[in-house]
Protein backbone atom coordinates (compact mmCIF):
# COMPACT_ATOMS: atom_id res chain seq x y z
CA UNK A 1 0.00 0.00 0.00
CA UNK A 2 1.29 3.53 -0.91
CA UNK A 3 1.56 6.06 1.65
CA UNK A 4 2.64 9.54 2.01
CA UNK A 5 4.79 10.77 4.90
CA UNK A 6 4.42 14.49 6.24
CA UNK A 7 6.73 15.14 9.09
CA UNK A 8 6.31 18.23 11.11
CA UNK A 9 9.20 17.68 13.40
CA UNK A 10 10.74 15.90 16.19
CA UNK A 11 9.28 12.94 15.91
CA UNK A 12 9.19 10.65 18.86
CA UNK A 13 8.28 7.87 17.12
CA UNK A 14 10.88 7.94 14.43
CA UNK A 15 13.86 10.10 15.79
CA UNK A 16 15.84 8.38 13.33
CA UNK A 17 16.13 6.41 10.31
CA UNK A 18 13.51 4.01 9.56
CA UNK A 19 11.88 1.60 7.01
CA UNK A 20 8.46 3.39 7.41
CA UNK A 21 10.35 6.97 6.44
CA UNK A 22 11.98 5.16 3.79
CA UNK A 23 9.45 3.68 2.18
CA UNK A 24 6.83 6.83 1.11
CA UNK A 25 6.34 8.12 -1.74
CA UNK A 26 5.26 11.52 -2.42
CA UNK A 27 1.21 10.51 -2.83
CA UNK A 28 -0.74 7.90 -1.83
CA UNK A 29 -3.93 6.09 -0.50
CA UNK A 30 -2.85 6.42 3.06
CA UNK A 31 -1.13 9.93 4.55
CA UNK A 32 1.19 9.35 8.00
CA UNK A 33 1.86 12.43 9.93
CA UNK A 34 4.48 12.67 12.73
CA UNK A 35 6.45 14.88 14.24
CA UNK A 36 5.55 17.00 17.82
CA UNK A 37 2.93 18.65 15.78
CA UNK A 38 1.43 15.81 13.78
CA UNK A 39 -1.78 16.86 14.88
CA UNK A 40 -2.13 20.31 13.57
CA UNK A 41 -1.27 18.99 10.42
CA UNK A 42 -4.21 17.26 9.58
CA UNK A 43 -5.97 20.08 8.37
CA UNK A 44 -3.22 20.01 5.86
CA UNK A 45 -3.99 16.57 4.04
CA UNK A 46 -5.64 17.20 0.57
CA UNK A 47 -8.72 14.76 -0.12
CA UNK A 48 -8.89 14.13 3.25
CA UNK A 49 -12.19 11.79 2.90
CA UNK A 50 -10.74 9.89 -0.28
CA UNK A 51 -7.29 8.30 1.69
CA UNK A 52 -7.65 4.97 2.77
CA UNK A 53 -6.11 5.80 6.47
CA UNK A 54 -4.46 8.74 7.63
CA UNK A 55 -2.06 8.23 10.59
CA UNK A 56 -1.75 10.56 13.27
CA UNK A 57 1.48 10.36 15.75
CA UNK A 58 0.24 11.18 18.83
CA UNK A 59 1.97 12.39 22.81
CA UNK A 60 -0.05 11.39 25.47
CA UNK A 61 -3.32 13.44 23.95
CA UNK A 62 -6.30 11.37 22.77
CA UNK A 63 -7.04 11.13 19.36
CA UNK A 64 -9.73 13.33 19.91
CA UNK A 65 -7.82 15.86 20.15
CA UNK A 66 -7.62 16.06 16.71
CA UNK A 67 -10.72 14.69 15.30
CA UNK A 68 -13.29 15.98 17.51
CA UNK A 69 -15.80 13.90 19.08
CA UNK A 70 -19.43 13.02 19.23
CA UNK A 71 -21.23 11.33 21.87
CA UNK A 72 -19.82 8.14 21.22
CA UNK A 73 -20.17 8.06 18.01
CA UNK A 74 -17.01 9.21 16.41
CA UNK A 75 -14.67 7.56 13.98
CA UNK A 76 -13.43 8.01 10.92
CA UNK A 77 -10.42 6.92 8.55
CA UNK A 78 -8.19 9.00 10.66
CA UNK A 79 -6.62 6.90 13.62
CA UNK A 80 -3.68 7.92 16.20
CA UNK A 81 -0.81 5.62 16.35
CA UNK A 82 2.45 5.76 18.65
CA UNK A 83 5.80 4.01 18.90
CA UNK A 84 5.78 2.78 22.52
CA UNK A 85 9.12 4.48 23.82
CA UNK A 86 10.26 5.06 27.56
CA UNK A 87 11.89 8.25 27.92
CA UNK A 88 15.14 8.78 26.42
CA UNK A 89 15.26 4.99 25.19
CA UNK A 90 15.39 4.01 21.78
CA UNK A 91 11.22 3.51 20.42
CA UNK A 92 10.42 -0.39 20.47
CA UNK A 93 9.07 -2.03 17.13
CA UNK A 94 5.30 -2.04 18.95
CA UNK A 95 3.16 0.85 17.54
CA UNK A 96 -0.04 1.07 19.59
CA UNK A 97 -2.65 1.93 16.89
CA UNK A 98 -5.68 4.27 18.16
CA UNK A 99 -9.60 3.68 16.54
CA UNK A 100 -12.70 5.33 18.10
CA UNK A 101 -15.92 4.00 18.35
CA UNK A 102 -17.15 4.14 14.71
CA UNK A 103 -13.71 3.67 13.31
CA UNK A 104 -14.27 1.39 9.92
CA UNK A 105 -12.30 -1.75 9.79
CA UNK A 106 -11.02 -0.83 6.38
CA UNK A 107 -9.49 2.41 7.85
CA UNK A 108 -7.38 -0.01 10.26
CA UNK A 109 -6.33 -2.57 7.79
CA UNK A 110 -4.58 -0.07 5.71
CA UNK A 111 -2.62 1.50 8.80
CA UNK A 112 -2.29 -1.77 9.53
CA UNK A 113 -0.77 -3.11 6.38
CA UNK A 114 1.23 -0.17 5.96
CA UNK A 115 3.22 -0.07 9.77
CA UNK A 116 3.71 -3.45 9.48
CA UNK A 117 5.14 -3.32 5.84
CA UNK A 118 7.51 -1.97 7.53
CA UNK A 119 8.36 -4.49 10.25
CA UNK A 120 6.64 -2.77 13.02
CA UNK A 121 4.08 -4.92 15.54
CA UNK A 122 0.55 -3.48 15.91
CA UNK A 123 -1.79 -3.53 18.93
CA UNK A 124 -4.57 -1.86 18.64
CA UNK A 125 -6.73 0.25 21.14
CA UNK A 126 -9.32 2.24 21.89
CA UNK A 127 -8.94 5.94 22.41
CA UNK A 128 -8.23 6.02 26.37
CA UNK A 129 -5.82 7.84 28.36
CA UNK A 130 -1.94 5.93 28.51
CA UNK A 131 -3.72 3.22 25.41
CA UNK A 132 -1.96 -0.08 26.23
CA UNK A 133 1.09 0.21 27.94
CA UNK A 134 1.73 3.18 29.84
CA UNK A 135 -1.74 2.94 30.79
CA UNK A 136 -1.04 -0.82 32.23
CA UNK A 137 2.85 -0.18 33.77
CA UNK A 138 2.48 3.56 35.14
CA UNK A 139 1.07 2.64 38.48
CA UNK A 140 3.45 -0.46 38.78
CA UNK A 141 6.45 1.71 37.81
CA UNK A 142 4.78 4.15 40.65
CA UNK A 143 4.39 1.36 43.03
CA UNK A 144 7.81 0.05 42.67
CA UNK A 145 9.15 4.00 43.20
CA UNK A 146 7.25 3.67 46.50
CA UNK A 147 8.10 0.54 48.14
CA UNK A 148 11.90 1.63 47.23
CA UNK A 149 11.38 4.67 49.69
CA UNK A 150 9.31 2.12 52.00
CA UNK A 151 12.75 -0.11 51.92
CA UNK A 152 10.66 -3.26 50.37
CA UNK A 153 13.91 -4.03 49.19
CA UNK A 154 16.92 -2.54 48.15
CA UNK A 155 17.07 -1.02 44.30
CA UNK A 156 19.19 -4.09 42.91
CA UNK A 157 17.20 -7.00 44.87
CA UNK A 158 13.72 -5.23 43.36
CA UNK A 159 15.10 -5.56 40.16
CA UNK A 160 16.68 -8.91 40.44
CA UNK A 161 13.46 -10.45 42.09
CA UNK A 162 11.33 -9.17 39.20
CA UNK A 163 13.93 -10.41 36.56
CA UNK A 164 14.48 -13.70 38.14
CA UNK A 165 10.78 -13.97 38.98
CA UNK A 166 8.88 -12.98 35.96
CA UNK A 167 11.87 -13.00 33.47
CA UNK A 168 11.23 -9.23 33.10
CA UNK A 169 14.56 -8.21 30.45
CA UNK A 170 15.24 -5.45 33.18
CA UNK A 171 13.77 -4.31 36.64
CA UNK A 172 11.92 -1.24 37.31
CA UNK A 173 14.06 0.87 39.09
CA UNK A 174 17.02 0.56 36.64
CA UNK A 175 14.73 0.70 34.04
CA UNK A 176 13.01 4.29 35.20
CA UNK A 177 16.98 5.72 35.46
CA UNK A 178 18.25 4.91 32.11
CA UNK A 179 15.55 6.20 30.64
CA UNK A 180 14.44 9.15 32.83
CA UNK A 181 13.00 9.38 35.87
CA UNK A 182 11.90 12.92 34.85
CA UNK A 183 9.94 11.58 31.41
CA UNK A 184 8.17 8.78 33.84
CA UNK A 185 6.79 11.90 36.10
CA UNK A 186 5.12 14.05 32.96
CA UNK A 187 4.03 10.32 31.35
CA UNK A 188 2.19 10.19 34.53
CA UNK A 189 0.95 13.20 35.60
CA UNK A 190 -0.46 13.59 32.12
CA UNK A 191 -2.30 10.45 32.87
CA UNK A 192 -3.25 11.42 36.20
CA UNK A 193 -5.13 13.92 34.55
CA UNK A 194 -7.45 12.07 32.95
CA UNK A 195 -7.17 9.01 35.52
CA UNK A 196 -7.29 10.54 38.63
CA UNK A 197 -6.67 7.31 40.96
CA UNK A 198 -3.66 7.59 43.63
CA UNK A 199 -1.58 4.89 41.41
CA UNK A 200 -1.00 7.42 38.66
CA UNK A 201 -0.02 10.38 40.65
CA UNK A 202 3.66 10.64 40.03
CA UNK A 203 5.75 8.79 42.55
CA UNK A 204 8.63 10.99 45.39
CA UNK A 205 11.20 10.10 43.57
CA UNK A 206 9.85 10.61 39.77
CA UNK A 207 8.86 14.52 41.33
CA UNK A 208 12.16 15.16 42.68
CA UNK A 209 14.08 14.32 39.30
CA UNK A 210 11.67 16.56 37.57
CA UNK A 211 12.30 19.23 40.11
CA UNK A 212 16.01 18.75 39.64
CA UNK A 213 15.31 18.68 35.88
CA UNK A 214 13.68 21.75 35.84
CA UNK A 215 17.12 23.19 37.79
CA UNK A 216 19.23 21.63 34.82
CA UNK A 217 20.65 19.30 37.95
CA UNK A 218 20.72 15.81 36.43
CA UNK B 1 29.01 -22.36 56.14
CA UNK B 2 25.74 -24.17 56.70
CA UNK B 3 25.33 -26.33 59.83
CA UNK B 4 22.00 -27.80 57.84
CA UNK B 5 22.53 -31.75 57.18
CA UNK B 6 19.17 -32.99 56.98
CA UNK B 7 16.04 -31.18 55.32
CA UNK B 8 12.32 -31.25 55.69
CA UNK B 9 10.12 -30.36 53.34
CA UNK B 10 6.68 -30.91 54.03
CA UNK B 11 3.50 -30.89 51.58
CA UNK B 12 4.55 -33.04 48.02
CA UNK B 13 2.28 -31.03 46.06
CA UNK B 14 3.49 -28.69 43.08
CA UNK B 15 5.96 -26.50 45.18
CA UNK B 16 6.73 -28.95 47.70
CA UNK B 17 7.70 -31.40 45.30
CA UNK B 18 9.88 -29.17 43.67
CA UNK B 19 11.54 -28.07 46.76
CA UNK B 20 12.25 -31.14 47.63
CA UNK B 21 14.31 -31.85 44.76
CA UNK B 22 16.56 -28.45 45.04
CA UNK B 23 17.09 -29.84 48.48
CA UNK B 24 18.00 -33.18 47.46
CA UNK B 25 19.90 -32.19 44.22
CA UNK B 26 22.24 -30.20 46.47
CA UNK B 27 23.18 -33.03 48.34
CA UNK B 28 21.44 -32.47 51.64
CA UNK B 29 20.01 -35.65 52.75
CA UNK B 30 15.73 -34.92 52.44
CA UNK B 31 12.93 -35.43 54.26
CA UNK B 32 9.69 -35.11 52.12
CA UNK B 33 6.65 -35.57 54.41
CA UNK B 34 2.65 -34.90 53.35
CA UNK B 35 -0.33 -36.55 54.85
CA UNK B 36 -1.49 -38.41 51.83
CA UNK B 37 0.51 -41.53 50.13
CA UNK B 38 -0.40 -40.76 46.77
CA UNK B 39 0.78 -37.33 46.87
CA UNK B 40 4.05 -38.53 47.39
CA UNK B 41 3.73 -41.47 44.99
CA UNK B 42 3.31 -38.89 42.44
CA UNK B 43 5.69 -36.77 43.93
CA UNK B 44 8.19 -39.56 43.24
CA UNK B 45 7.15 -40.21 39.64
CA UNK B 46 7.71 -36.79 39.07
CA UNK B 47 11.24 -36.23 40.12
CA UNK B 48 12.45 -39.31 38.84
CA UNK B 49 11.23 -38.08 35.55
CA UNK B 50 12.70 -34.64 36.20
CA UNK B 51 16.46 -36.54 36.92
CA UNK B 52 16.00 -38.47 34.10
CA UNK B 53 16.06 -35.40 31.88
CA UNK B 54 18.70 -33.99 33.72
CA UNK B 55 20.76 -37.06 32.69
CA UNK B 56 19.15 -36.96 29.36
CA UNK B 57 20.87 -33.35 28.71
CA UNK B 58 24.03 -34.20 30.42
CA UNK B 59 23.54 -32.10 33.32
CA UNK B 60 23.77 -34.80 36.24
CA UNK B 61 25.13 -38.10 35.59
CA UNK B 62 23.20 -41.27 35.91
CA UNK B 63 25.58 -42.27 39.49
CA UNK B 64 24.80 -38.80 40.58
CA UNK B 65 20.76 -39.00 40.28
CA UNK B 66 20.79 -42.46 42.41
CA UNK B 67 22.86 -40.78 45.48
CA UNK B 68 20.17 -37.78 45.03
CA UNK B 69 17.30 -40.22 45.30
CA UNK B 70 18.76 -42.30 47.85
CA UNK B 71 19.10 -39.46 50.21
CA UNK B 72 15.57 -38.28 49.40
CA UNK B 73 13.08 -40.21 51.66
CA UNK B 74 9.16 -39.71 51.36
CA UNK B 75 7.38 -40.28 53.74
CA UNK B 76 3.38 -39.62 56.08
CA UNK B 77 4.43 -40.17 59.32
CA UNK B 78 5.33 -36.64 61.00
CA UNK B 79 7.86 -38.48 63.40
CA UNK B 80 10.17 -38.80 60.36
CA UNK B 81 10.43 -35.02 60.69
CA UNK B 82 12.55 -35.62 64.28
CA UNK B 83 15.58 -35.42 62.17
CA UNK B 84 15.64 -32.41 60.06
CA UNK B 85 17.75 -29.36 60.57
CA UNK B 86 15.49 -27.26 58.88
CA UNK B 87 11.51 -28.16 57.73
CA UNK B 88 10.30 -25.86 54.43
CA UNK B 89 6.55 -26.24 54.79
CA UNK B 90 4.60 -25.94 51.64
CA UNK B 91 1.12 -27.16 52.72
CA UNK B 92 -2.12 -25.58 52.54
CA UNK B 93 -2.29 -21.89 52.14
CA UNK B 94 -4.74 -21.56 55.09
CA UNK B 95 -2.95 -20.19 58.54
CA UNK B 96 -4.87 -22.43 60.74
CA UNK B 97 -3.67 -26.01 58.55
CA UNK B 98 -0.11 -23.91 59.08
CA UNK B 99 -0.57 -23.94 62.66
CA UNK B 100 -1.88 -26.98 63.31
CA UNK B 101 1.53 -28.37 61.18
CA UNK B 102 4.20 -26.07 63.14
CA UNK B 103 2.60 -27.04 66.36
CA UNK B 104 2.96 -30.74 65.34
CA UNK B 105 6.84 -30.61 64.26
CA UNK B 106 7.43 -28.39 67.19
CA UNK B 107 6.66 -31.44 69.11
CA UNK B 108 8.47 -33.69 67.20
CA UNK B 109 11.57 -31.48 65.83
CA UNK B 110 14.90 -30.69 68.05
CA UNK B 111 14.90 -27.30 69.76
CA UNK B 112 17.69 -25.99 67.49
CA UNK B 113 15.26 -26.94 63.90
CA UNK B 114 14.25 -23.81 61.59
CA UNK B 115 10.51 -23.65 60.73
CA UNK B 116 10.56 -21.99 57.20
CA UNK B 117 7.67 -21.25 55.10
CA UNK B 118 7.11 -21.18 51.63
CA UNK B 119 3.68 -19.21 51.90
CA UNK B 120 2.74 -16.31 49.16
CA UNK B 121 0.36 -14.23 50.97
CA UNK B 122 0.24 -14.79 54.50
CA UNK B 123 2.39 -12.93 57.30
CA UNK B 124 5.23 -14.57 58.73
CA UNK B 125 4.75 -13.28 61.90
CA UNK B 126 1.17 -14.53 61.92
CA UNK B 127 2.22 -18.25 61.24
CA UNK B 128 5.15 -17.85 63.61
CA UNK B 129 2.83 -16.73 66.17
CA UNK B 130 0.95 -20.31 66.34
CA UNK B 131 4.33 -22.39 65.69
CA UNK B 132 5.82 -22.46 69.46
CA UNK B 133 9.19 -21.23 68.42
CA UNK B 134 8.24 -17.64 66.44
CA UNK B 135 11.84 -16.77 66.97
CA UNK B 136 12.61 -19.89 64.91
CA UNK B 137 9.94 -19.10 61.80
CA UNK B 138 11.54 -17.33 58.43
CA UNK B 139 10.00 -16.50 54.89
CA UNK B 140 11.28 -18.82 51.83
CA UNK B 141 8.86 -17.73 48.81
CA UNK B 142 9.87 -19.95 45.83
CA UNK B 143 8.76 -19.55 42.87
CA UNK B 144 7.07 -21.94 40.11
CA UNK B 145 8.56 -24.04 39.13
CA UNK B 146 10.74 -24.40 42.46
CA UNK B 147 13.31 -27.23 40.56
CA UNK B 148 13.92 -24.11 37.61
CA UNK B 149 13.50 -21.10 39.56
CA UNK B 150 16.82 -20.01 41.54
CA UNK B 151 14.63 -17.41 43.49
CA UNK B 152 14.09 -17.50 47.35
CA UNK B 153 12.53 -14.31 48.50
CA UNK B 154 13.05 -14.52 52.06
CA UNK B 155 11.89 -12.61 54.84
CA UNK B 156 12.23 -12.27 58.43
CA UNK B 157 9.01 -11.65 60.79
CA UNK B 158 9.01 -9.23 63.56
CA UNK B 159 10.35 -12.38 65.84
CA UNK B 160 12.45 -13.78 63.81
CA UNK B 161 15.88 -14.04 65.36
CA UNK B 162 18.83 -12.63 63.64
CA UNK B 163 20.82 -15.43 63.83
CA UNK B 164 18.05 -17.49 62.04
CA UNK B 165 17.11 -15.58 59.45
CA UNK B 166 21.29 -15.92 58.68
CA UNK B 167 21.69 -19.38 58.95
CA UNK B 168 18.35 -19.54 56.47
CA UNK B 169 20.32 -17.54 54.18
CA UNK B 170 23.42 -19.49 54.19
CA UNK B 171 21.11 -22.48 53.44
CA UNK B 172 19.33 -20.61 50.86
CA UNK B 173 22.56 -20.27 49.16
CA UNK B 174 23.69 -23.70 49.95
CA UNK B 175 20.78 -25.31 48.02
CA UNK B 176 22.19 -22.92 45.12
CA UNK B 177 19.47 -20.28 45.38
CA UNK B 178 19.30 -16.90 44.99
CA UNK B 179 17.69 -15.52 48.19
CA UNK B 180 16.78 -12.24 48.13
CA UNK B 181 16.13 -10.29 51.43
CA UNK B 182 12.50 -8.27 51.93
CA UNK B 183 9.97 -7.63 54.24
CA UNK B 184 7.30 -10.11 56.20
CA UNK B 185 4.79 -7.68 53.64
CA UNK B 186 2.04 -9.03 51.99
CA UNK B 187 2.74 -10.53 48.73
CA UNK B 188 6.83 -9.84 49.36
CA UNK B 189 8.24 -8.23 46.07
CA UNK B 190 6.65 -10.46 43.27
CA UNK B 191 2.92 -11.17 44.13
CA UNK B 192 2.78 -7.51 45.81
CA UNK B 193 3.45 -6.31 42.35
CA UNK B 194 1.99 -9.15 40.40
CA UNK B 195 -1.09 -9.64 41.06
CA UNK B 196 -2.46 -5.59 41.28
CA UNK B 197 -0.78 -5.83 37.28
CA UNK B 198 -2.70 -8.13 36.49
CA UNK B 199 -6.15 -6.92 38.01
CA UNK B 200 -5.24 -3.48 36.30
CA UNK B 201 -4.44 -5.74 32.49
CA UNK B 202 -8.30 -7.51 33.45
CA UNK B 203 -9.26 -4.14 34.23
CA UNK B 204 -8.46 -2.96 30.65
CA UNK B 205 -10.71 -5.85 28.92
CA UNK B 206 -13.04 -4.94 30.80
CA UNK B 207 -12.97 -1.55 29.83
CA UNK B 208 -12.71 -2.32 26.06
CA UNK B 209 -9.31 -0.09 26.19
CA UNK B 210 -8.18 -3.79 24.10
CA UNK B 211 -8.66 -6.81 23.12
CA UNK B 212 -6.71 -9.47 25.47
CA UNK B 213 -4.59 -10.49 22.77
CA UNK B 214 -3.48 -6.61 21.48
CA UNK B 215 -2.92 -6.04 24.96
CA UNK B 216 -0.17 -9.12 25.43
CA UNK B 217 1.38 -7.94 22.08
CA UNK B 218 2.05 -4.36 23.18
CA UNK B 219 3.59 -5.69 26.74
CA UNK B 220 5.90 -8.11 24.76
CA UNK B 221 6.95 -5.90 21.83
CA UNK B 222 7.30 -3.07 23.75
CA UNK B 223 8.72 -3.69 26.68
CA UNK B 224 10.36 -7.43 26.08
CA UNK B 225 8.52 -9.14 28.59
CA UNK B 226 8.54 -13.41 28.21
CA UNK B 227 4.43 -13.22 28.51
CA UNK B 228 1.62 -11.04 28.15
CA UNK B 229 -0.63 -10.48 31.71
CA UNK B 230 -3.29 -12.59 29.83
CA UNK B 231 -1.65 -15.19 28.80
CA UNK B 232 -0.24 -15.37 32.42
CA UNK B 233 -3.54 -15.50 33.93
CA UNK B 234 -4.93 -18.33 31.99
CA UNK B 235 -1.52 -20.08 33.01
CA UNK B 236 -1.87 -19.12 36.87
CA UNK B 237 -5.71 -19.65 36.67
CA UNK B 238 -8.69 -17.11 37.26
CA UNK B 239 -9.60 -19.25 40.35
CA UNK B 240 -5.96 -18.71 41.64
CA UNK B 241 -6.33 -15.16 40.56
CA UNK B 242 -9.41 -14.75 42.85
CA UNK B 243 -8.06 -16.30 45.45
CA UNK B 244 -4.51 -14.23 45.35
CA UNK B 245 -7.24 -10.94 45.52
CA UNK B 246 -8.85 -11.71 48.40
CA UNK B 247 -5.94 -12.38 50.28
CA UNK B 248 -3.57 -9.38 49.30
CA UNK B 249 -6.52 -6.98 49.20
CA UNK B 250 -7.53 -8.22 52.86
CA UNK B 251 -4.57 -7.06 54.46
CA UNK B 252 -3.59 -4.30 52.25
CA UNK B 253 -7.22 -2.52 50.78
CA UNK B 254 -5.07 -1.78 47.99
CA UNK B 255 -8.14 -0.85 45.19
CA UNK B 256 -5.88 -2.34 42.78
CA UNK B 257 -5.60 -5.87 44.49
CA UNK B 258 -9.24 -5.93 44.48
CA UNK B 259 -10.57 -8.52 42.39
CA UNK B 260 -12.41 -7.25 39.19
CA UNK B 261 -15.76 -8.60 38.61
CA UNK B 262 -14.48 -9.84 34.99
CA UNK B 263 -12.68 -13.00 37.45
CA UNK B 264 -16.14 -13.30 39.07
CA UNK B 265 -17.99 -13.78 36.00
CA UNK B 266 -15.30 -15.89 34.32
CA UNK B 267 -14.70 -18.23 36.95
CA UNK B 268 -19.09 -18.53 37.04
CA UNK B 269 -18.65 -19.73 32.93
CA UNK B 270 -15.98 -21.99 33.91
CA UNK B 271 -13.80 -20.26 31.83
CA UNK B 272 -10.65 -20.77 34.42
CA UNK B 273 -7.73 -20.49 31.97
CA UNK B 274 -5.37 -23.50 30.51
CA UNK B 275 -6.96 -26.13 32.72
CA UNK B 276 -10.39 -25.63 31.52
CA UNK B 277 -9.87 -24.97 27.73
CA UNK B 278 -10.80 -21.35 28.50
CA UNK B 279 -9.75 -17.96 29.77
CA UNK B 280 -9.07 -14.98 28.13
CA UNK B 281 -7.97 -17.56 24.89
CA UNK B 282 -9.36 -20.51 24.01
CA UNK B 283 -6.96 -23.81 24.04
CA UNK B 284 -7.30 -27.22 22.38
CA UNK B 285 -4.86 -29.54 23.98
CA UNK B 286 -1.81 -27.07 24.62
CA UNK B 287 -1.55 -24.96 21.67
CA UNK B 288 -3.10 -21.74 21.42
CA UNK B 289 -5.34 -19.70 19.37
CA UNK B 290 -7.09 -16.00 19.35
CA UNK B 291 -3.38 -15.31 20.29
N1 LIG C 1 1.64 -22.84 43.29
C1 LIG C 1 2.41 -21.74 43.26
O1 LIG C 1 2.61 -21.11 42.21
C2 LIG C 1 3.06 -21.26 44.51
C3 LIG C 1 4.21 -20.45 44.41
C4 LIG C 1 4.86 -20.04 45.57
C5 LIG C 1 4.35 -20.39 46.80
N2 LIG C 1 3.21 -21.16 46.90
C6 LIG C 1 2.75 -21.55 48.25
O2 LIG C 1 3.18 -22.87 48.50
C7 LIG C 1 2.24 -23.56 49.33
C8 LIG C 1 1.81 -24.84 48.63
O3 LIG C 1 1.25 -24.54 47.38
P1 LIG C 1 1.05 -25.67 46.26
O4 LIG C 1 0.62 -24.95 45.03
O5 LIG C 1 2.23 -26.56 46.19
O6 LIG C 1 -0.18 -26.48 46.88
P2 LIG C 1 -0.69 -27.97 46.54
O7 LIG C 1 -2.14 -27.99 46.83
O8 LIG C 1 -0.21 -28.41 45.20
O9 LIG C 1 0.06 -28.89 47.62
C9 LIG C 1 -0.20 -28.84 48.99
C10 LIG C 1 0.14 -30.20 49.58
O10 LIG C 1 0.14 -30.09 51.01
C11 LIG C 1 -0.40 -31.28 51.55
N3 LIG C 1 -0.89 -30.96 52.90
C12 LIG C 1 -1.96 -30.21 53.24
N4 LIG C 1 -2.05 -30.11 54.58
C13 LIG C 1 -1.01 -30.81 55.09
C14 LIG C 1 -0.55 -31.07 56.42
N5 LIG C 1 -1.18 -30.56 57.48
N6 LIG C 1 0.56 -31.79 56.56
C15 LIG C 1 1.22 -32.29 55.48
N7 LIG C 1 0.83 -32.08 54.22
C16 LIG C 1 -0.27 -31.35 54.03
C17 LIG C 1 -1.48 -31.67 50.59
O11 LIG C 1 -1.79 -33.06 50.68
C18 LIG C 1 -0.85 -31.29 49.24
O12 LIG C 1 -0.14 -32.37 48.69
C19 LIG C 1 1.14 -22.55 49.62
O13 LIG C 1 1.42 -21.91 50.84
C20 LIG C 1 1.26 -21.58 48.45
O14 LIG C 1 0.79 -20.29 48.79
C21 LIG C 1 2.59 -21.61 45.77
Amino acid sequence: MSYQLIDTGNSRSFPAAHALLDGASASGEVVVLIGADAGSALNDVTARAERAAILVELGTESLGTHTGESRGTEGSNVLGFARFRLGDGNPSDLVELVRQPATPDSAIAAARAVLEGAGLKVAVCGDFAGRIIDRLIRPYYNASLRRLDEQLATADDLDLTLRLGLGYPEGPISLLERTGLAHHYDVTSALFETLGTPDYAPARRAVVAKRRAGKGFK
Amino acid sequence: MSTIKTVGVAGAGTMGAGIAIVAARAGFRTILYDTRQDTLDRARRQTEGFFAKSVQRGKLTAEAVETIMGNLIGTTDIAAMAECDVVIEAIFEDLKVKHGLFSDLNAVCPPHTIFASNTSTLSITEIAGGSGRPERVVGMHFCLPAQLMKLIEMSPGLTTSPEVFDAAWKFAEAMGQRPVKTKDNPGFILNYFLVPFNNDAIRMVEAGVAEPADIDRAIKAGLGYPMGPLELLDLIGLDTQLLLCEALHGVTNDPRAACPPLVKRMIAANHLGRKTGRGFYTYEKDAMFGG
